[in-house]
C-alpha cells in the first residue's frame, strides 16, 4: 500500500484539567483527504494540536499511531520527521530568522546528515512553490511570520507544507481570514500535493474550502467526538442546512464540549 | 628573566621602558603621573557588580617579545582567518601582545593623508596630534585605578587619523591578539575623524588560552563636525582573561557614530560604551550583543549622553544567558539641560536559556531638559514554548530550534556590522559560544 496511515483510537485530551476530546477515533491513509467540521468550541483545533504534541494539551487516554509507531511517545520534532505536519491556525513569529533560512533548516532536519539539500535545488523549489501560491519574492527574505497579515501567514503555512512534503498533514483552519482569491490559491497548493503518498486532515469551520479541495471523507465533531461521518455530500448538506439536523438526529442540545455529561 | 610582579611597575621601571621606546617626554610624564595616581585611586564601581575579587593585575610584564616576522602567512591560522584571505585584506594591523605582527595599508590611505599606525609609532611620529587627544577628554586618566593604569602601562593599540573631507572607501581593520598570558595588554585605540570625513572600522580582540590573564582596553573616538564613523567590534577573549573595556566617542556638531559591538568574551568582563553627543545635531547609535556562559560575570553599560540640541541617541542591547553566567546590562540615555529637541530611545532584551543564569536589564533615562522625546523598553524572558512547538513541528530538534531563535534574536546587531565577512565571523563566534 502506498502512503502512510495515521490511526487515532479512543483519544481523550485535556487542557488544564478540562477534557476537550472525549474518545475520538479516526484513521487517515495516504491518498485520502478527510475533513473535520463542526461548530465553534467542539474540539476541532484541540484535536489538531494534540496530535502534533502541543505543550498545552495533555493526552489522558487512547492512542495515536503512524504506520504502527506510537506517535504519543515521540517528541514533536520526531513526529515531524516521521512524516507528520500541522499547518497552524496561529503560527508563531520568529524574529531575525528569514522564511527561507527556516525552511532550508527544516528541510535539512528531515534529511540524513550529509544529504543536505543543495542550495540551488532549494532555491528552485522554493521559487516554484511560491509561484504556485502566488507569493511575492520578498517573502523568502522576510522574518518568519513577523508582520505577516493573516492571509500571508496561511500561505506561508501552505508553502511549508509544499516544501516539506509530509506523508500526513493536518490543516487547522487554513481558510479562516482568507478572501476568495486567496482561498483558491491555498486550495491549489493543497491539491498539488494530492497523491497516494499524501494523506490530509482538513479542519474547518466553513464548507466553502471544501468546494476547492474535495474531501473523500467528512466528519462532524460535537462534544469532543466524531458524531457523524460521510462523503463530500455531507459537507454540502451542512452548508445548506446547518448543524441542527444532526443535533436533532442525535439528541444533542448543546454541541459544545463539556455540555453533555451534566444533563 | 626575573619574574616581575605587579608593583614592580614602579616609576623607574616605567620610565626606563618608555624612554627605551623613545616616547616623547609629555607621554613619559603622563605615564609617571598616572602610575602615582593608580596606587591610590579606587577600582571602578559598575552598577550591581562587585569587583572586589576580580584580578585586574595578575600579569607579570608589559613588554612582550617582538614577533619574528610580519608576514601574513606566518600568522597562526586562527588569527589570520579573522581577516579573511590575504588577497582580500585591505587596511589591517595585527598585533600580538601589543607588538605589530602584520601591517598593510592601501594606497588610498596615503593618498588622502590618512594615518593608520600602531600607537607606539604614532606617539613618536605624530606626537602633537596624539598628545592633543590621548586620555584627555573622552576617557581620562584619573577616573579610577584602571584608567590610570591604562595611561601608565599602555603597550598596544593603534592611532587612526582621517583628515577633513576624506571619505575612506576601504575599511580599516585591526586584530588585537593576546598570546602571552604573562603580558598584560593595555590596548589603546585612538581615532580622530576630522570634519566631514567618513570611516568604517572593525576590530577583533582574541586570545586562545584559558590561563589567567589581563586585558585593559580604551577606545577614544573624536568625531569632528559632520564626520561619520561606523565602528564594529568583536571581543572574544578566552575564559581566563579578566578584562576592562571602555569605548567612548565624543561627537561635534552633526557628527555620527554607529557602534556594532559583539561582546563575546568568555571571562569576567566590565565593558562600557559611551557616546557623548556634544555638538548640535549629533547622532549616536549603539547596538550590542552579549552571550554569557559558564561561570563568567559580566557588566555591560551602554551610555548615550546628549549635550547638544537636536541630537539623537539610540541603544539596542540583546543578551543571551546560559549556564551559571551572570550579566548586568545597564543602558543609560541622558539628556543634559540645554539638549532641546533631542530624541533618545533604548531597548534591552535578555534571553535566558538557563534557570541558573542571571541577567538583569536596567534601562535608565535621565532627562534634565523638558523639550525632548525619549523612550525605553526592557525585557528578560525565556524562549516561548509555543514558538518552540511551532519550530519543532517542522522537524527541527530542540537544539536546532534554539540555535535559530538565538541567531534571530541577535540578528539586529549582527546584521548591523558593516562588512559581510565580519558578520559571518560574528555568527561563528556566537555559534561557538551558544553551543
Amino acid at each position: 500500500m502506498a502512503g502512510s496511515t495515521l490511526k487515532i483510537q479512543d483519544l481523550h485530551v485535556e487542557i488544564e484539567g478540562n477534557e476537550i476530546i472525549k474518545g475520538l477515533d479516526l484513521q487517515i491513509s495516504g491518498g485520502e483527504i478527510h475533513a473535520i467540521m463542526g461548530p465553534n468550541g467542539t474540539g476541532k483545533s484541540t484535536l489538531a494540536s494534540a496530535i502534533m504534541g502541543h505543550p498545552s494539551f495533555e493526552i489522558t487516554q487512547g492512542s495515536v499511531e503512524l504506520d504502527g509507531e506510537d506517535v504519543l511517545e515521540m517528541e514533536v520534532d520526531e513526529r515531524a520527521r516521521a512524516g507528520m505536519f500541522l499547518a497552524m491556525q496561529y503560527p508563531s513569529e520568529v524574529t531575525g530568522v528569514t522564511t527561507s533560512d527556516f525552511l532550508r533548516t527544516s528541510i535539512n532536519a528531515n534529511r540524513e546528515e550529509g544529504d543536505q539539500i543543495p542550495l540551488m535545488k532549494f532555491i528552485k523549489k522554493m521559487d516554484k512553490q511560491m509561484a504556485t501560491l502566488d507569493m511575492d519574492e520578498s517573502f523568502s527574505t522576510r522574518y518568519l511570520n513577523e508582520g505577516f497579515s493573516g492571509g500571508e501567514k496561511k500561505r506561508n503555512e501552505i508553502l511549508q507544507l509544499l516544501m516539506l512534503e509530509p506523508k500526513i498533514a493536518i490543516l487547522d483552519e487554513v481558510d479562516s481570514g482568507l478572501d476568495i482569491d486567496a482561498l483558491k490559491v491555498v486550495s491549489n497548493g493543497v491539491n498539488s500535493m494530492r497523491s497516494d503518498d499524501f494523506g490530509c486532515l482538513i479542519i474547518t469551520h466553513y464548507q466553502r474550502l471544501l468546494n476547492y479541495i474535495e474531501p473523500d471523507y467528512v466528519h462532524v465533531i460535537m462534544q469532543g467526538r466524531i458524531v457523524k461521518s460521510g462523503d463530500a455530500a455531507l459537507a454540502q448538506r451542512l452548508e445548506n442546512e446547518g448543524y441542527d439536523w444532526i443535533k436533532e438526529e442525535l439528541g444533542i442540545e448543546d454541541e459544545r464540549v463539556g455540555q453533555s455529561q451534566e444533563a | 628573566m626575573a619574574v616581575e610582579t605587579k608593583w614592580t611597575f614602579d616609576s623607574e621601571t616605567v620610565k626606563q621602558w618608555a624612554e627605551k621606546q623613545e616616547e616623547p617626554s609629555w607621554l613619559v610624564n603622563k605615564r609617571l603621573d598616572a602610575l602615582a595616581q593608580a596606587e591610590h585611586l579606587p577600582l571602578p564601581d559598575p552598577d550591581k557588580t562587585s569587583l572586589k575579587r576580580w584580578k585586574f593585575t595578575s600579569f607579570e610584564k608589559i613588554d612582550a617579545e617582538e614577533p619574528a616576522t610580519q608576514s601574513f602567512s606566518d600568522l597562526p591560522q586562527e588569527v589570520s582567518r579573522l581577516a579573511g584571505e590575504e588577497s582580500e585584506v585591505q587596511n589591517l594591523i595585527v598585533q600580538r601582545d601589543g607588538k605589530i605582527a602584520y601591517h598593510k595599508v592601501e594606497q588610498e590611505l596615503e593618498d588622502n593623508g590618512v594615518i593608520f599606525t600602531d600607537i607606539a609609532t604614532a606617539v613618536r611620529e605624530h606626537s602633537d596630534l596624539v598628545e592633543k587627544y590621548f586620555m584627555s577628554d573622552a576617557v581620562r586618566t584619573n577616573e579610577h585605578q584602571l584608567t590610570a593604569l591604562h595611561t601608565a602601562l599602555m603597550n598596544g593599540g593603534v592611532f587612526i587619523y582621517v583628515p577633513k573631507n576624506v571619505e575612506l572607501q576601504t575599511p580599516i581593520q585591526t586584530i588585537f591578539w593576546q598570546d602571552d598570558v604573562k603580558t598584560g595588554l593595555f590596548n589603546h585605540v585612538l581615532m580622530v575623524t576630522e570634519a566631514n570625513s567618513r570611516l568604517t572600522y572593525l576590530e577583533n580582540y582574541v586570545s586562545f588560552t584559558e590561563e589567567e590573564a589581563n586585558v585593559n582596553v580604551v577606545t577614544e573616538v573624536y568625531g569632528g563636525q559632520g564626520s561619520e564613523v561606523k565602528y564594529g567590534a568583536i571581543d572574544n577573549l578566552e575564559s581566563g582573561v579578566t578584562s576592562y573595556v571602555v569605548r567612548r566617542a565624543s561627537l561635534a556638531k552633526d557628527a555620527r557614530i554607529e557602534w556594532a559591538l559583539g561582546q563575546l568574551n568568555e571571562g569576567h568582563t566590565i565593558s562600557e560604551n559611551t557616546t557623548y553627543l556634544m555638538g548640535d545635531g549629533s547622532y549616536g547609535d549603539t547596538k550590542t550583543v552579549h552571550v554569557g556562559r559558564g561561570k563568567q560575570t559580566q557588566n555591560f553599560t551602554s551610555d548615550v549622553v546628549a549635550y547638544g540640541k537636536r541630537t539623537e541617541g539610540y541603544i539596542l542591547t540583546h543578551g543571551v544567558m546560559k549556564d551559571n553566567a551572570t550579566s548586568i546590562f545597564n543602558g543609560i540615555n541622558k539628556i543634559e539641560k540645554g539638549g532641546t529637541n533631542s530624541h533618545s530611545e533604548q531597548t534591552g532584551r535578555v534571553l535566558m536559556l538557563s534557570s541558573r543564569a542571571r541577567g538583569d536589564a536596567n534601562p535608565i533615562l535621565l532627562i534634565d531638559e523638558d523639550d525632548v522625546t525619549a523612550g525605553h523598553a526592557a525585557s528578560v524572558g525565556k524562549i516561548d514554548p509555543i514558538q518552540m512547538f511551532y519550530m519543532k513541528s517542522r522537524g527541527l530538534s530542540q537544539t536546532e530550534a534554539e540555535r535559530l531563535i538565538i541567531h534571530g534574536f541577535l540578528e539586529p546587531v549582527v546584521g548591523a556590522l558593516p562588512i559581510e565577512a565580519v558578520k559571518t565571523r560574528l555568527a561563528e563566534v556566537i555559534e561557538r559560544k551558544v553551543y
